[in-house]
């Protein structure tokens, strides 16, 4: 009864039906397998050819029946999808390789020991079945925990205060521009370079050009460190609101407890993540850990005396220097595996990381 | 624990630029006293010269006397810290800690402070403050939670408990009614009318009428012109203000045929 159903409504226009876009990606999907064959069939090919079809298509046809703003913002919407799940690509393949490769060699013998002792013969007999993988990566875990943990403990005191001096106090003043322009050409130090600047600095200060300690590695590291912290911390305490620092001293708190105890507080989950990101960022160097704590077999405690091995040299002689020349793949399971117990080390710091800053973050709920 | 503040040739700088210009005046014990003009007149700018929290910004600073029941707070070896202990701030947004709870909160200006304070003594001063400012009531059952959780109203009336806990002598309040509604502005007035019995109330507000309902005095700030220093016009008791103001200029204001 109702003239509002007789007329075209201004305020709809046509709608593609909910059918339609599926059906487009099916048939992308089948036209780009058949495009694909003719230059000759792979995965990566169907895929690409599938994807641009759809991206293409897809908006077209929706243009066509809905107008151009919605064309346009389905073509946008596609190519976002698929940027994303071009950056997914690297990430899925290598959690999926490492894992494939580094599961097998897994084992409590890998974790609990070291290489001390185990040579070519172990790994030709473990080659003919004739006996167990021997060799481990204990030594290198132990490696790897105790240089990144030094090297946290020093740059994270520097890079903290660093970043304070440059939020709190240094006012624009040429020491503060002088300081975010040395931290920012450390940014780009390459890691060789740092590595070589910590040899160097033992070799001068202690008399010994081959001094090599998982001290002087962690100073290699935390060359590479502190700028990432300075950086990150310094973001972080810019955005704690300048009302909460004004809140403070009107109650009569001096500067430096209003840093210690709100400006810190309030900024502190974001200085958790960043540290675990500068964290991240070094524990995989290897280059900087070869010219400054050697490479051992066996196990060594002591992160101020003796070389240490860590994972990615571990992983790096394994590979380039297998412990058996003719039985190779011995040796690259146990890369594979130590591999896979970086990644899951990291992995875990990030998961401490969060749990951090969930503890610390600011209160929120009624 | 009220004092009188007395302002003698009071001039303010952002680094060289004059932004208030030779100020003179007398603030009473137990009274409160408005600020009121036109925006960018001064007055908060001022307002902040009463405790020292202006020079917290860079390169500001202030020429002149504030006396304090006659001790200069610009005098040498004066240190700012104390006298913001002694000269609390309520400011514009309401700016609870986000980290703490809203005992912790109230706590801030003590356990900031690092002063030992016993359980019960603790226990006492949360009560007291929450109840002189108005809030035991709606927060008791839930003191150990974020005070960010509160609404706009209650945690602008934290943010003065917070400040009256520290047991200063004067407060100091910039617009602190301009981010509430309206209801929680007659909660704040209602609270400043308490307020002054115990603390000498100084408050910067744009509302006219509010000025008119709270406070016992009144200064009106004006600006000549963009890049002028801030001026202070009249200074008398509110009803004056009000009523039969002296200058022509406090008048147009306050009719609203300001500019």
């Amino acid at each position: 009864m109702s003239s509002s159903t007789a007329v075209t409504s201004r305020l709809t226009s046509g709608q593609a039906p909910k059918w339609l876009v599926p059906a487009i990606g099916l048939g992308a999907v089948v036209l780009g397998a058949a495009l694909s064959a003719l230059i000759g069939f792979s995965i990566g090919t169907w895929a690409i050819f599938a994807g641009l079809l759809f991206v293409i298509v897809a908006p077209l046809v929706v243009s066509m029946i809905e107008g151009r703003r919605k064309g346009a913002d389905s073509f946008v919407r596609f190519l976002v999808y698929g940027a994303f799940i071009v950056a997914l690509i690297p990430l899925v393949s290598v959690i999926w390789v490492v894992l494939s490769k580094g599961i097998p060699g897994l084992s409590m013998n890998l974790l609990s020991t070291s290489m001390r002792g185990v040579t070519g013969v172990h790994d030709n007999a473990a080659a003919e079945g004739a006996g167990p993988i021997y060799g481990g990566i204990y030594h290198a875990i132990i490696g790897t925990l105790e240089i990144t943990l030094l090297a946290t403990l020093i740059s994270v005191p520097i890079g903290l205060l660093t970043s304070i001096y440059l939020v709190e106090y240094a006012k624009n003043g040429p020491l503060g521009k002088a300081i975010t322009f040395f931290v920012d050409v450390m940014t780009g130090i390459p890691s060789i370079v740092a590595g070589l600047f910590a040899a160097s600095f033992f070799a001068l200060t202690t008399g010994d050009p081959s001094e090599r300690t998982g001290l002087v590695a962690a100073v290699a590291l935390s060359v590479l460190m502190i700028p990432t912290v300075v950086r990150n911390a310094e973001e972080m305490l810019r955005i704690v609101p300048n009302e909460l620092r004004e809140a403070s001293y009107a109650l009569g708190v001096r500067k430096w407890r209003t840093i210690v105890k709100v400006v810190i507080p309030t900024a502190i989950s974001g200085i958790a993540s960043g540290v675990t990101l500068a964290i991240a960022r070094v524990i995989g160097e290897t280059a900087p850990i070869l010219v400054t704590a050697g490479f051992v077999t066996s196990i060594n405690w002591n992160a101020f005396s003796g070389w240490m091995a860590t994972l990615p040299t571990y992983i790096y002689y394994q590979i380039m220097t297998p412990t058996s020349p003719t039985a190779a793949s011995i040796s690259e399971t146990r890369a594979w595996a130590a591999a896979l117990v970086l990644i899951i080390i990291v992995m875990l710091l990030n998961l401490i990381a969060r749990a951090i800053a969930k503890f610390f973050a600011p209160k929120t709920g009624r | 624990m009220s004092k009188r503040i007395d302002v003698e040739n009071l001039n303010v700088y952002y680094g060289d630029f004059l932004a208030v210009e030779d100020v003179n005046m007398t603030i009473d014990a137990r009274s409160v006293t408005a600020f009121i003009g036109p925006s960018g007149c001064g007055k908060s700018t001022f307002l902040r010269t009463l405790n020292r929290m202006h020079e917290v910004i860079d390169g500001a600073y202030a020429k002149g006397k504030v006396l304090l029941d006659g001790e200069d707070l610009y005098g040498r070896g004066v240190d700012p810290v104390k006298v913001r202990s002694q000269i609390g701030m309520v400011f514009q947004r309401p700016n609870p800690f986000p980290t703490m709870s809203i005992r912790e909160n109230v706590l801030a200006g003590v356990k900031l402070n690092n002063r030992k304070i016993s359980k019960s003594d603790a226990d006492e001063l949360v009560e007291s403050s929450l109840r002189g400012a108005n809030l035991w009531n709606e927060v008791k059952d839930r003191l150990d939670k974020p005070g960010s959780g509160l609404s706009g109203g209650q945690q602008q009336r934290l943010c003065i408990a917070r400040s009256i806990a520290v047991k200063p002598d004067v407060i100091l309040m910039d617009e602190p009614c301009s981010a509430l509604d309206p209801i929680s502005t007659l909660a704040v007035e209602d609270l400043i009318n308490e307020l002054k019995e115990e603390y000498t109330v100084v408050i910067v507000t744009h509302n006219m009428q509010q000025a008119a309902r709270v406070s016992d005095k009144t200064a009106f700030f004006n600006i000549a012109g963009t890049g002028k220093p801030g001026k202070l016009i009249e200074y008398a008791p509110t009803q004056e203000i009000f009523n039969n103001p002296k200058e022509k200029a406090t008048e147009d204001y306050v009719s609203g045929r300001f500019g």
